[in-house]
């Protein structure tokens, strides 16, 4: 995983609540057995007419998402499935960050691990980003800011140890296996 | 002593490095269940790192979700329809035999949903920390368990090391007052906690299930209500143990014996939430008030009593996209309305008591001309009693087709799915765009709603044949 610092980008709007994961990424892409290659599967429903098409309604498609790293979404994305497929298909498509004012939980932590930031914002930041889609927006992670271009700055909450996994590229379970003594010294206990 | 609530027990029984301000708690995980659809990229980090599987003795394996639901793909050696299903599938054989794990396989007597065979087996057990690549891992909360849905990477992670990063949650109770009428399901219930609160109305938060209502039921309605805790966004449910708990358990074959289940049951009666301690949340219901419930929209909150209307909300172009892809438009009224697919199973409602229910509506009558039923039993276990008791016959001679278990129609990935635009009353806990196929409309509703709609081709209470 690439650490993270700032992450410097247009957003995409999509201010729909409760986009659910399987929305995100649909059931019958599941089927695999690598995480390689997801973001063709992005959206699929929603990006793709039936004939296989892209619907050029689809904010995806449009030649001004091109090259977005941030998604605004509604409230509560990510909602339902845990599928981890929903964050390795929107970092495979691009994204790098997804802010809303909730983001469901298991959602979050598979994000987290991925290096996808969810960043939570309050009610009227994201009323602005959702009325101005394109906007240059900084997010920055070790003062973890969010910043808008007319100057304005919010905090926004992030973990303490993800976010020093996130900064520092590397990930939980190497800090898990160094627990290996205290872990033994809990089922010798508990049996 | 300070008063704690069940959850915290719980949680505190597994801690084995507290949590501090940089880091959080490292959970112990007592029982990881695994499939085939969220596995295989865990396995390839174990293999690309040189790691073992640190407790294969607290790992279920099982295939459930890609698995083919047809007699002679599972049994008769017809190959597996859908080709990256086959792959997955031996991925996961494959996985088992390197890592030195025991599955539950595609022909073994104890295969079935996840969830469905871990308190089958007596796996599933009061007080235990349970984990799952899957959302609906909160069912075993039922037992008075700690169980939640994690990603892959997390499964990685259990595989390794047997625990997980944790921050302690908040807790909700919601406290469900009186009796459920004659006719009203858990189903209905857990439907009605939903519209009551919203899908994100437990974001965060561990529910304790609480109140007369809640104690009477049994322990499969148990694992119907917190099975759809996630719906409410919240990753885990709970009910305390009991003796309707004790009862189900006793003698299953991971269920502690002899004298190992007397202390066991002894601890277990601890696990209850202490007079006077404190919930962060506290929802209050009547069951008493609860009618059938079925979905109209795209999220199990957008949820109506069977007799209702469906909701104006003018101005809501979120709420009105959704109306337009169910294809119903506000304050229509639900009964009635015309079906081309019922479908009883899942997680939710696949177990032996769902399909007594859906059979006693079902016997002496038919499946409505041009309605397409599908009943798929949670596991061999249930399909053999079922069997046994007469209930697949009923099924098959109402005209419903009857299957091997499996996920079948709850997420189109097996080969089972709803038609573009038709409507489907499913007895699953998913009404998502899309979710049982692309373009299909799901209409959630309890075994008795949906057999009740298959025999009338249209969206029928079920009290009519019930009461
Ligand atoms: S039955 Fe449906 S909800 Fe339950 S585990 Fe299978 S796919 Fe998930």
């Amino acid at each position: 995983m690439d650490p993270i610092t700032v992450i410097r980008s247009r957003t995409a709007v999509m201010p729909s609540s409760n986009i659910d994961t399987d929305q995100i990424i649909p059931a019958r892409f599941l089927t695999t057995t690598t995480r390689d290659g997801l973001g063709a599967a992005l959206f699929a429903d929603w990006r793709y007419g039936a004939d296989g098409r892209p619907n050029p309604e689809f904010v995806l498609n449009r030649p001004e998402a091109q090259g977005c790293e941030i998604l605004v979404a509604g409230r509560n994305i990510g909602c339902g499935s845990s599928r981890e497929h929903a964050p390795w298909a929107l970092l495979d498509f691009g994204f790098r960050a997804v802010i809303s004012t909730e983001i469901a939980d298991i959602f979050r932590s598979n994000s987290l691990k991925n290096g996808l930031l969810p960043v939570v914002v309050d009610e009227a930041t994201h009323a602005w980003l959702v009325a101005n889609p394109g906007a240059e927006v900084e997010i920055d992670l070790p003062s973890t800011t969010l910043r808008l271009p007319d100057g304005r700055s919010v905090r926004f909450p992030v973990e303490a140890f993800a976010r020093y996994c996130l900064m520092n590229g590397v990930d939980e379970l190497g800090y898990l296996l160094k627990q290996a003594d205290a872990i033994a010294a809990y089922e010798r206990h508990a049996g | 002593m300070t008063a704690k609530t069940l959850f915290e027990k719980v949680w505190e029984r597994h801690v084995v490095v507290p949590e501090t301000a940089d880091t959080p708690a490292v959970l112990y995980i007592d029982l990881h269940l695994t499939h085939e659809v969220t596995s295989p990229q865990a396995f390839s980090v174990l293999r690309s790192r040189g790691l073992k599987v640190r407790r294969p003795d607290r790992t279920l394996v099982t295939m459930d979700h890609s698995t083919p639901t047809d007699t002679a793909q599972i049994f008769g050696g017809k190959p597996i329809a859908l080709e990256s299903a086959a792959k997955q599938i031996r991925q996961l054989e494959q996985n088992c035999v390197e890592f030195g794990l025991d599955l539950i396989g595609l022909t073994d007597e104890r295969r079935g949903i996840v969830h469905i065979i871990g308190p089958e087996l007596g796996a599933t057990q009061p007080g235990k920390t349970i984990v799952c690549g899957d959302s609906h891992t909160s069912t075993h909360g039922a037992f008075g368990a700690l169980a939640f849905g994690i990603g892959t990477t997390e499964v990685g992670y259990v595989l390794a090391t047997q625990c997980l990063l944790q921050r302690r949650p908040k807790t909700l109770a919601i406290e469900v007052a009186k009796r459920l009428a004659p006719g009203v399901s858990a189903k209905d219930l857990v439907l009605a906690i939903i519209g009551r609160i919203g899908v994100n109305g437990g974001t965060g938060h561990v529910i304790e299930y609480r109140g007369t209502a809640i104690e009477a039921l049994s322990m499969d309605e148990r694992m119907t209500v917190c099975n759809m805790s996630i719906e409410a966004g919240a990753r885990a449910g709970m009910v305390a143990p009991d003796e309707t708990t004790f009862a189900y358990l006793k003698g299953r074959p991971r269920a502690p014996q002899g004298e190992a289940w007397d202390r066991a049951v002894a601890d277990w009666r601890t696990l209850r939430t202490d007079a006077g301690a404190v919930f962060d949340k506290v929802v209050s219901l009547d069951a008493a008030a609860i009618e059938p419930m079925i979905t109209y929209g795209t999220n199990p909150g957008m949820v109506a009593p069977i007799s209702g209307r469906v909701p104006e909300r003018p101005g809501d172009a979120v709420f009105a996209r959704s109306l337009e892809y169910m294809g119903l438009a506000p304050g229509e009224l639900l009964r009635d309305k015309p079906v081309q697919v019922v479908f009883v199973g899942s997680c939710t409602n696949a177990r032996i008591s769902d399909l007594e229910v859906a059979a006693k509506v079902l016997a002496g009558r038919k499946v409505a001309p041009g309605v397409r039923m599908l009943v798929v039993p949670g596991s061999q276990q249930v399909k053999h009693e079922a069997e046994a008791r007469g209930l697949a016959k009923v099924f098959t001679d109402a005209g419903a087709e009857w299957r091997e278990s499996g996920c079948s129609m709850c997420l189109g990935m097996n080969g089972d799915t709803v038609p573009q635009g038709q409507y489907c009353v499913s007895t699953s806990n998913r009404n998502f765009e899309g979710r049982q196929g692309s373009g299909a409309r799901t209409l959630l509703a309890s075994p008795a709603t949906a057999a009740a709609t298959a025999v009338r081709g249209r969206v029928t209470d079920p009290r009519e044949f019930l009461n």
